[in-house]
């Protein structure tokens, strides 16, 4: 009985040490998969930095992300990026970002992102940070953002070349 | 026979539709990239640039005098910006970078919309993060505006539920040695037209 105990606890140590060759980096929630949420890393003294992921609706009904909490920064808001005439502007959308069923939306730099706004540290490339994401219908669910380089774009997700 | 009739309609719906939205990407080429573009910068415009007085990551008062004799690459941004000011920073390092030791010449100058929050050991903080050639300046209000005026740039303040961020010109300006300036870098650039611009300020 020991034994068997032991063996387990073994076989999930031996899980637990790689994390990301196991899973894809992947989240389900009722029909929604939130695919490899990212972070970019941010440089000292920063107070705030962009989060990213895809969420795909398999199911029949919408839903829509409301943003959420994390263990890195005092809030965790959704924002949009935009640029007219050479001018960069961003907005909160309170509204949050809707997911019609069917569809999947990405969320990326100088578009719709997560902002992480008060950031209780520096984000370090390499690093995991912890996020509940609050969907409307699908409710709430536990994400790791994987903090990639400074200026990292969405292409270049090292290790994730196959999404 | 009312279906005939409903499928001439609906003939006739279409080539409307479709006429409306050629004529609409024809007009849109036409004002974007044909002969009814904007005229761009010319002989004619404003003068862009002058003189300014800041204050750098050290705290030292600093004015564009000192920066004479050497390129340019002026850029305005502030250290709570997620997205354009790090992707800036890090696409002209990655540029210089690719120019080799020609571009020690450029100095590359990160002026703050935000002097409230961006203090010198802010900037000095932040800048940590890229390329150590770059320039962080700030100033009082009056100054950071005097020289957002000079370069025709922009910069406002916009309250949010938990405090303010700021809309901003998000291109780089580049300046020629004697201050003058020659062309900008406008933000999405590609690297190849921006390395050939930046390339034209060093000659």
């Amino acid at each position: 009985m020991n034994r068997l105990v032991m063996g387990a606890v073994a076989a999930a140590l031996s899980f637990a040490q790689f994390p990301t060759v196991a899973s894809a980096h992947d989240y389900a929630v009722g029909s929604l998969k939130i695919g490899h949420p990212w972070a970019r890393a941010t440089p000292p003294a920063a107070k705030v930095g962009g989060g990213y992921l895809k969420i795909e609706n398999s199911g029949t009904a919408p839903d829509r992300l409301l943003g959420g909490t994390t263990e890195a920064a005092a809030r965790l808001e959704i924002h949009e990026s935009t640029f007219t005439d050479g001018i960069a502007r961003m907005r909160e959308k309170t509204e949050g970002v809707a997911v019609g069923p069917g569809e999947t939306v990405e969320l990326r730099p100088n578009a719709i992102h997560l902002m992480l706004v008060d950031l209780k540290g520096q984000l370090k490339q390499g690093d995991t940070v912890k996020a509940s994401l609050r969907f409307e219908r699908a409710g709430p669910v536990e994400v790791e953002f994987q903090v990639q380089g400074i200026g990292a774009q969405p292409q270049a997700t090292p290790g994730h070349a196959t999404h | 026979m009312p279906i005939l009739k409903w499928v001439r309609y609906g003939a006739w719906s279409a080539v409307a539709i479709v006429s409306f939205v050629s004529a609409a990407i024809l007009l849109g080429w036409w004002r974007v990239e044909g002969p009814g573009r904007a005229a761009t910068v010319g002989q004619n415009a404003p003068a862009i640039g002058g003189p300014f007085t800041l204050v750098n990551q050290a705290g030292k008062t600093v004015t564009d005098r000192e920066f004479r004799g050497k390129p340019m690459a002026v850029f305005f941004g502030f250290t709570n910006c997620p997205e354009v000011c790090p992707t800036t920073l890090v696409q002209m390092a990655n540029l210089t970078k690719q120019i080799g030791p020609s571009a020690d010449q450029l100095q590359v100058l990160l002026i703050t919309v935000d002097p409230e929050r961006d203090t010198p050991e802010q900037l000095a903080l932040y800048l940590q993060s890229f390329d150590p050639r770059v320039v962080g300046l700030t100033g009082s209000r009056e100054q950071v505006d005097a020289a957002l005026k000079a370069y025709k740039g922009y910069a406002k303040k916009v309250p949010t539920d938990n405090g303010y961020t700021m809309d901003h010109s998000a291109s780089v300006y580049l300046m020629r040695a004697d201050g003058s300036f020659r062309t900008m870098i406008d933000y999405h650039e590609e690297d190849a037209s921006a390395l050939a611009k930046i390339r034209m300020v060093l000659e």
